[in-house]
């Protein structure tokens, strides 16, 4: 199928505050978000991007939203590259790609009823106010809010987590997207709303033909939701494989770290130590050549001197290391 | 036992009248081992240990029940007198509880001085053992929270925790904000703590995985009571309640063959109201007339669980692996 968004060679550096000396030296210290990000998404398809906390995930998915602009690189949609895109053609877009935020309980503006949490987007995008009312009807019962109508003037706080985050969903499809990016959508939920949530995501995607991509630090999350999954390692990507052949066999060192690390819930679960040490270096100052040499336990001088490229190894599979 | 928990009563003052927010709670951990104590929010499992730490918020007060450490029945002078002496807290929020503007060092050596009479330069040595307990290098000693990474501060925060030696350590969420790596490795250093300094703990999740993975025991919390307690492998393996059937069933398993997660549909009850009978009923697809009785905890041995059809459990639990069992609606009106 053909890409609805392609990226190429995308670099964000985010300018840090300098310190004296490097003033005096003239350096421009900068956190190193993404260093070279190259992949398509398939018109239709849902991917995953998986990694922790600074890997860089949550500022690629500003990055295909166009929320922030990258400092290197390329990135279209629909064909159209992102960076030209102004005016009409500019609103066009906004109203075609939609997020889904982390925290249902900040997303909505408390002092916004729930029906006018939702009809904001149409007033936005200026679409005529005789179809508010339909098309905010739809959006509930898309995400399963049955009688929705009983509960149009309720604030947030007077909703739960779930319903909270349903009401998220609905405000995100009211526009009928193309796209959507949904950053942790469940990780502020409890266990037994998640597999609603998963569930709606997973549906709503197939009955709209929505092409997703869903951000996680989670890879038991994503399993539920996507047949492809791009793990990412300090702005890079290092795997990028069918979710499956991600979590079953795993082909990067990081990639097999991430996997062993996750819990299952069976206390007879084997309890090996994790393969890798330390902590994740600093995005300012990331190694040389290869950014997961200092933590790997397969490190070779190469690792230092050549940063390995994403390269196909088996069907659908990429992986970015020097051992293959 | 070093800690029982015996018909435990917490309650909130609020604006719409007393929250129940543990409603009759018992369980006991024995020495040395770690106990999970799993649930939704607001099923009163950080409520149950802030009421053993003796740090309820101002408008919560125990009502009932009682709280016995290694024997002795607490009340609030002796709970003062042994709070962080034996028996520790790593609250929810550890991590960003260190203070910004003091050293990680003089925070841990403020403790030890304040409150444990220890000298400057004995304190200071064991910082350092304190920190190499929690795999923290002693020279992060001289640094600031803001200088550590998430992982790093909890560790921090169970450092201080342990410093004046507990027999009891209290940990709610400790590892709920954490990177899988840092989770992994946090669990790690709570189970060598276990191991190495004979720890008794009382974990607080709602992450059934972490409980499989860390823990001896596991207690089952819904709606302010206890539902089903027994050892992990026994209780996950084969659970007797249809709330714990259900939270397994709606867990994320990397591992599992099983595409689909069933979620448990509504929420836990509004705790303000006046309950009576199974609090789950609303939620719980096995519900009969009977179930509008209190249930209580029955079963022989260590396995136990407050169920009106306990004697069916083997059949509700093969029902209950079927997504079809559960009812997936999920309108406002549930709430």
């Amino acid at each position: 199928m053909a890409a609805l968004v392609e990226l190429r060679d995308v670099v964000k550096h985010f300018p840090v505050t300098r310190t004296l000396g490097e003033i005096a030296r003239g350096a421009h210290p900068a956190v190193h978000a993404l260093d070279g990000v190259t992949f398509d998404v398939g018109d239709g398809d849902a991917v995953a991007i998986v990694g922790e906390s600074g890997c860089g995930k949550t500022t690629l998915g500003r990055l295909m939203l166009k929320l922030v602009e990258p400092t290197g690189g390329a990135i279209t949609f629909a064909g159209a590259p992102m960076a030209g895109l102004a005016g009409e053609r500019l609103r066009d877009f906004r109203r075609q790609v939609q997020l889904v935020f982390q925290n249902p309980f900040d997303a909505l503006n408390p002092r916004f009823t729930i029906y006018r949490a939702v009809v904001e987007p149409l007033i936005n995008a200026g679409i005529d106010r005789a179809e508010h009312a339909d098309r905010v009807a739809s959006a509930f019962r898309r995400v399963h809010l049955a009688d929705f109508d009983r509960y149009f003037d309720r604030y947030p706080h007077q909703l739960s987590g779930g319903q909270l985050q349903r009401v998220v969903m609905a405000r995100a499809l009211v526009l009928g997207p193309r796209f959507l990016v949904a950053d942790e959508p469940v990780s502020m939920l409890d266990v037994s709303v998640r597999a609603g949530i998963l569930a709606l995501l997973r549906e709503v995607r197939e009955t709209m033909g929505l092409t997703a991509v869903y951000i996680s630090h989670d890879l038991a999350l994503v399993r539920y939701l996507c047949e492809r999954t791009l793990v990412m390692y300090l702005g890079r990507i290092v795997e990028d494989a069918p979710t499956e052949e991600i979590v079953r066999r795993p082909r990067h060192p990081y990639t097999q770290a991430l996997v062993a690390a996750v819990p299952v819930p069976d206390p007879d679960q084997s309890r090996q130590p994790l393969p890798i040490k330390g902590n994740v270096p600093d995005a300012r100052e990331p190694p040389s050549g290869c950014s997961f040499r200092d933590r790997c336990p397969h490190a070779m001088a190469r690792c230092a001197a050549e940063t390995p490229a994403l390269r196909a190894v088996a069907g659908g599979h990429h992986v970015a290391c020097h051992l293959e | 036992m070093i800690l029982e928990v015996d018909k435990l009563q917490i309650h909130y003052r609020t604006r719409d009248g007393v929250a129940r927010a543990v409603d009759g709670a018992s369980f006991a951990v024995p020495e040395g081992r770690i106990v999970g104590l799993v649930g939704e929010s607001g099923c009163g499992k950080t409520t149950a240990v802030r009421a053993i730490m003796g740090v309820l918020a101002e408008n919560g007060r125990q009502a009932g029940g009682r709280v016995v450490f290694k024997g002795e029945p607490m009340d609030e002078a002796t709970t003062r007198k042994l709070r962080w002496r034996d028996i520790a807290y790593v609250p929810q929020s550890a991590m960003s509880s260190l203070d910004p503007v003091y050293t990680v060092g003089s925070q841990l050596i403020e403790v030890l001085t304040k409150r444990g009479g220890f000298s400057r330069a004995a304190a200071r040595t064991r910082s350092v053992e304190l920190f190499d307990l929690v795999g923290l290098n002693e020279r992060r000693l001289a640094d600031y929270p803001h200088q550590f990474s998430g992982g790093m501060r909890q560790r921090a925060a169970i450092a201080i925790a342990l410093a004046l030696e507990p027999s009891l350590l209290l940990a709610d969420e400790p590892v709920t904000a954490l990177d899988v790596i840092v989770q992994r490795q946090i669990l790690d250093v709570l189970r060598s703590l276990q191991q190495r300094l004979k720890l008794s703990m009382v974990l607080v999740t709602h992450d059934i995985s972490v409980v499989a993975y860390l823990c001896d025991e596991v207690v089952v919390m819904y709606a302010g009571q206890v539902v089903e307690s027994g050892p992990v492998r026994e209780v996950l393996a084969r659970p007797r309640h249809p709330y714990t059937m259900g939270l397994r069933n709606a867990f994320p398993d990397l591992l599992s063959d099983a595409l689909e997660l069933v979620p448990i549909a509504g929420s836990p009850p509004d705790l303000r109201e006046p309950l009576s009978g199974c609090r789950f009923v609303p939620r719980c697809p096995f519900a009969q007339p009977a179930c509008s009785l209190d249930a209580v905890m029955t079963g022989n041995g260590a396995h136990r669980s407050a169920c009106h059809r306990d004697s069916e459990a083997d059949t509700l639990r093969t029902a209950a692996l079927d997504p079809r069992t559960w009812p997936r609606s999920s309108s406002f009106a549930m709430s």
